[in-house]
């Protein structure tokens, strides 16, 4: 059964959407897209870094992604603005990870599977990372839920109930840089933190509580794996944007049927 | 009488600020009693309270804390992410959780029963500041801090608001810290205030410090206003006026902040 490429591009989305939809969830609570976006282009960098020096690919992707986080949460943490740390860092990321992949000679032909993802070519390997990865992470938030919630409501009210909300956000910047890793090969570099938010954007409408909104975010990931895929095979498109423009489509339904708050 | 926190000559320094926020405090708070912080803006009232609930580091001093005191804080302007979704019945369970009859019981008890399943950013803001005090009082606390409670409610909302705080005190013996700008109605509410800028200007009873030059000083125009509520409502005892810790700086309380007395407006 895994030797179908589509039955293993459908289990590496799922697998994926698993972690997306709960993080998802914290990235819009925590107005973290942009820190999304710095990680992830990060992640280019940690591509050609690893390609270079014959790294292994998810390690090598996943120690620059958790070094980017950490930077990012140091340098806001020193009081500098987020919106230009952020600005400063995703951007320069990328182009730095673009500047070195120019020196890595077979990277440059497939390029476009790390900015866009190629999830039709994953292998039963990816499958693995993917699913340990997922499940660290579900399992990393799961764990720590009461408190990543109350750190999300109010630091204050955190801080009062004995929560150290840096410890919280630090666990949410590690997620997020073993979601980038592992998410790179699906739908690729650019497109990650549009995974993360617009399942959870869409969910908002339709929850009441913390927890609805994670399982919707899930399941709206979840649906737009399956619909991006199929139609990726039916329309020959590119499968990771098709993902994208399936979620962002559920979230515009979901402006019309539950936008009106 | 142990007090629940006894905090000696606490002072606090912001990094790059070339005067300590607060400097050389010393203030307890003793079980069942409602100790209010008043002050002009920028006078340290918030650093103040975080200090001796130990969130901020101390530049000199140490803050005793009973051991295992009970905390319920209601910070400073809350703000909710209107992109969470969040029930009063959920926010009530962070991050301890609790059942569904501790939950209606605190409700009830400050006077929003029923509201369980609203969802937090469609409270009024007095709806709100009553369920942030519900889930204070959640587990049983000793002591209850409150960061200028009554942010943005209109007067006869504050003078409900300090109301229940007082019932609450009576029937639960939690001590009440409280910070705020209310003058004139948090003056009727506390058994003791603490005028405060950068360093305590004096301390007493409501009577004592509404007729301390200090204080009158520091609030100029609207202190006269609760002095003369205590001529109004006192004056069989305003004679008495008690007790007040005046401290040496007083006129340096005056110069510094004598623009401030239109920052309480309420």
């Amino acid at each position: 059964m895994l030797d179908d490429f589509l039955i293993r591009a459908l289990i590496a989305g799922l697998g994926l959407v698993l972690a997306t939809g709960t993080l998802g969830s914290f990235v819009v609570w925590r107005r973290m897209a942009y820190f999304g976006d710095s990680t992830s282009h990060a992640a280019i960098l940690g591509v050609a870094l690893s390609f270079a020096f014959s790294l292994p690919f998810y390690a090598g992707t996943m120690a620059v992604a958790v070094a980017m986080a950490l930077l990012v949460a140091w340098l806001t943490g020193r009081g500098q603005s987020a919106d230009t740390v952020l600005g400063v860092i995703a951007h320069t990321a990328l182009a730095a990870g673009l500047v070195a992949v120019s020196f890595v000679p077979s990277l440059r032909v497939n390029l476009e599977s790390y900015l866009f993802g190629d999830i039709l070519a994953v292998t039963k390997a990816d499958l693995v990372w993917i699913w340990i990865g997922a499940a660290a992470v579900l399992g990393l938030m799961l764990w720590r839920w009461q408190r990543l919630v109350t750190a999300s409501v109010n630091e204050e009210l955190a801080l009062a109930s004995g929560i150290n909300p840096e410890t919280e956000r630090l666990i949410l910047s590690l997620a997020l840089a073993i979601v980038v890793a592992i998410a790179i090969r699906i739908v690729g570099a650019l497109l990650i933190s549009a995974l993360l938010v617009i399942p959870a954007a869409a969910a908002r409408g339709l929850a009441r509580t913390p927890e609805q909104m994670a399982g919707s975010a899930t399941f709206i990931g979840a649906i737009s794996v399956c619909g991006g895929l199929w139609g990726s095979l039916r329309f020959d498109t590119p499968a990771g944007p098709s993902i994208i423009v399936i979620s962002a489509a559920i979230y515009a339904l979901t402006l019309v049927f539950y936008g009106k708050e | 009488m142990n007090a629940l926190i006894d905090a000696r000559d606490l002072s606090v320094n912001h990094p790059g600020a070339d005067r300590p926020v607060i400097s050389h405090i010393d203030m307890h708070i003793d079980p069942a009693e409602i100790v209010t912080v008043v002050g002009p803006n920028g006078s340290g009232k918030s650093t103040l309270v975080r200090a001796l609930l130990g969130q901020v580091a101390l530049s000199s001093g140490k803050v005793e804390r009973l051991a295992g005191l009970r905390i319920g804080y209601v910070p400073q302007r809350v703000h909710i992410e209107r992109a969470m979704p969040m029930t009063v019945r959920r926010f009530l369970s962070l991050p301890l959780r609790v059942n569904d009859a501790q939950a209606a019981q605190v409700l009830e008890r400050t006077g929003v029963p029923g509201l369980e399943s609203r969802q937090i950013i469609s409270l009024s803001g007095g709806q709100f500041q009553r369920v942030l005090l519900a889930r204070a009082l959640l587990n049983a606390p000793q002591l209850l801090v409150l960061d200028e409670p009554t942010q943005g409610l209109d007067q006869p909302g504050i003078v409900a608001f300090y109301k229940l705080i007082e019932e609450v005190r009576a029937e639960t013996g939690a001590a009440v810290l409280m910070v705020s700008h209310d003058l004139l109605v948090v003056m009727r509410a506390s058994d003791r205030v603490v005028c405060l800028n950068g360093h305590v200007c004096c301390q007493g009873t409501p009577q004592a410090v509404s007729a301390a030059p200090a204080y009158r000083a520091l609030f100029g125009a609207e202190s006269r206003g609760t002095l003369a509520l205590y001529r109004h409502h006192h004056d069989h005892d305003h004679d008495d006026v008690g007790h007040v810790h005046e401290h040496v700086h007083g006129p340096d309380c005056a110069h510094d902040h004598a623009h401030a007395h239109d920052h309480a407006k309420g």
